[in-house]
């Protein structure tokens, strides 16, 4: 827990002359869940672009494990440790759900690169497959077509493609949107045993101030592409500004700042 | 089971081609011939275009190389027949890599645009560059020498040659076979449907898409190869950006998500391009309107559909 997995100095973007993310600063420690709050709009997706290497940085630094990776591919930050999901589903529609993690493994494992292999042959990688799909408990589904099963699946499937890299850090961006509030605390559930496993280290960005609170060890609070705040569940609930601008702070309090 | 009757009857399938020499007029021996180099040619497209999902215009690019690659070697060093197919596929490959080097950094039309692009570039050298090339008569006139392997041959006789076209499309299409089932080749369909995933699963997706699309390219040089001994000709309209919408029509014709798709599609528009044209001269309308109606109704083209409807009544 002591040295950081992660190390962000001075990351900013800007498009055009807005900044969409500007001069953060974060460190994320080995085997912690940090949770990323902020309103649509606060730059938590441009940030989550950034450290995956979707986006160029206009400034600043990404360290992962004392590797800059400012601005490399995806290939090679995924290489070399970070692993993402995204806020809209993000699968291999037409093959099966077994098979989407079996592309993942197969890139993990170098057998991409195999031309005369047969696929569905490679037992190692379907065993670890299902292992991955019972991990996350969708694998009764593993034969199903991947377009097929429900919006809720859709996600975990997606989660247990993103684990499938065996990642040093893994980025999960709203793992919960638009899920029924049953599928939201199943989800909940896993990731939090995922992260008591004290095999991963997670950052994820959340709107349910719930999940927020039961899976994070700290929360780095975002605002107009600022860090607001960054600190434990309890710091946060109690930090006056925090309080105001996102946790529904009584609507009588806020008319009356604002008013005054 | 239903899986063993399909292998039973591409068996049976393949047990006729061998006796058509037999049993066919020396017309359908040739019918039959470019049936399948250009079912080999439209196989190897597939392979970018049904698999890794790549629409590109300039596929004639490498099969018209191919040929003139053969062409050349039979006349000025006359080397064996199997050599000069190598040439061809050695030739095909290093052009692929060439155009294929800018094409895979675009996406969607711009990659389709650059490949078409990149075509009408081969085509201009073909037909300009006369000292080589012989200009728009293209090059004829060679020889057919020996086989080589030691074995001896007279490719010279239609059925001979039809014989060895048909021995070396099957081993071409069980090696294309092979990759599409290999762990590469599941890569290539899940960068067909979700390229940036696979990105983020930490694969240089350009690499792959190069790698599909020079081994494309040299499959298609085989084909190539094949033609010019066929037709004693090679020519720049095998290098046409005409040429290179045949792959797709068959690829669409007969199915782009199966392997035999593309081969079933080279029978079907040979074979009605062969008929319709013995009796009308507007090919192109009875072709356009059976496309026109593949694309609305039957997405999946002719071997897609019948085996959809095959899987369905017989569960």
């Amino acid at each position: 827990m002591t040295n950081p997995i992660l190390t962000i100095s001075n990351l900013t973007k800007r498009f055009g002359g807005n900044a969409a993310v500007s001069s953060i600063n974060l460190d994320v420690m080995r085997k912690e869940t940090m949770a990323i709050i902020g309103p649509n709009g606060a730059g938590k997706t441009t940030f989550y672009n950034m450290v995956s290497g979707r986006m160029q940085p206009s400034e600043g630094n990404i360290t992962l494990d004392g590797k800059n990776i400012t601005g490399l591919p995806p290939h090679k930050i995924s290489k070399l440790g970070i692993s993402r999901s995204f806020q809209i589903n993000n699968i291999f529609p037409e093959m099966t759900v077994q098979e989407n993690v079996e592309v993942v493994l197969s890139a993990y494992h170098g057998h991409s690169r195999k031309l005369f292999n047969i696929a569905s042959r490679n037992t190692g990688i379907q065993q670890e497959a299902v292992e991955l799909l019972k991990r996350l408990g969708v694998d009764s589904l593993k034969d199903q077509r991947a377009e097929v099963i429900s919006y809720g699946d859709k996600r975990l499937l997606e989660i247990a493609m993103v684990l499938a890299t065996r990642p040093k850090l893994v980025l999960l961006d709203e793992p919960t949107a638009g899920m029924t509030p049953e599928e939201t605390r199943r989800t909940t559930r896993l990731i939090k045993s995922l992260a008591n496993s004290g095999d991963y280290t997670f950052l994820i960005t959340e709107h349910d101030m719930d999940v927020v609170f039961d899976l994070a060890d700290r929360i780095l609070v975002m605002h107009r592409g600022e860090k607001l705040f960054a600190g434990t569940p309890a710091e946060v609930k109690s930090h006056p500004e925090v309080r105001r601008a996102y946790l529904g702070e009584e609507e009588d309090e806020v008319t009356e700042e604002t008013g005054a | 089971m239903k899986i063993k009757i399909l292998w039973a009857l591409l068996t049976l399938v393949i047990a006729g081609l061998i006796a058509v020499p037999w049993i066919a007029s020396y017309f359908y021996i040739f019918i039959f011939t470019e049936i399948l180099i250009l079912g080999l040619f439209a196989a190897s497209f597939n392979l970018i275009f049904g698999y890794t999902g790549m629409l590109s215009f300039g596929h004639a690019a490498f099969f018209g190389i191919g040929s003139y690659a053969m062409a050349l070697v039979l006349i000025y060093l006359e080397w064996p027949f199997v050599v000069g197919l190598l040439v061809s596929m050695g030739v095909s490959a290093l052009l692929a890599l060439i155009i294929g080097f800018f094409c895979v950094r675009l996406n969607e039309v711009y990659f389709a645009m650059l490949t078409l692009a990149f075509g009408m570039m081969v085509f201009a050298i073909a037909y300009q560059w006369r000292s080589v090339t012989n200009g728009s008569d293209g090059l004829a006139g060679f020889s057919l020498g020996s086989f080589g392997l030691g074995l001896d041959l007279t490719l010279a006789n239609p059925a001979v040659y039809y014989h060895v076209v048909l021995a070396i499309v099957v081993i071409a299409s069980a090696v294309l076979y092979l990759v599409c089932r290999s762990s590469f080749g599941m890569i290539l369909r899940a960068i067909r449907q979700n390229p940036e995933r696979v990105s983020f699963a930490g694969l240089n997706v350009r690499t792959y898409r190069l790698v599909a699309f020079v081994i494309a390219g040299s499959f298609a040089g085989l084909a190539g190869g094949l033609i010019a001994p066929f037709l004693r000709v090679a020519s720049p309209e095998l290098l046409h950006w005409s040429m290179s919408a045949e792959p797709i029509l068959m690829a669409i014709l007969g199915g782009t998500g199966y392997f035999l798709g593309p081969f079933v599609g080279s029978a079907v528009f040979v074979l009605l391009e062969t008929w319709i044209t013995s009796f009308t001269e507007s090919w192109m309308l009875v072709l356009g309107i059976i496309l026109a109606l593949m694309v609305i109704f039957f997405r999946k083209g002719l071997l897609g559909t019948v085996l959809d409807w095959w899987m369905e009544i017989k569960k």
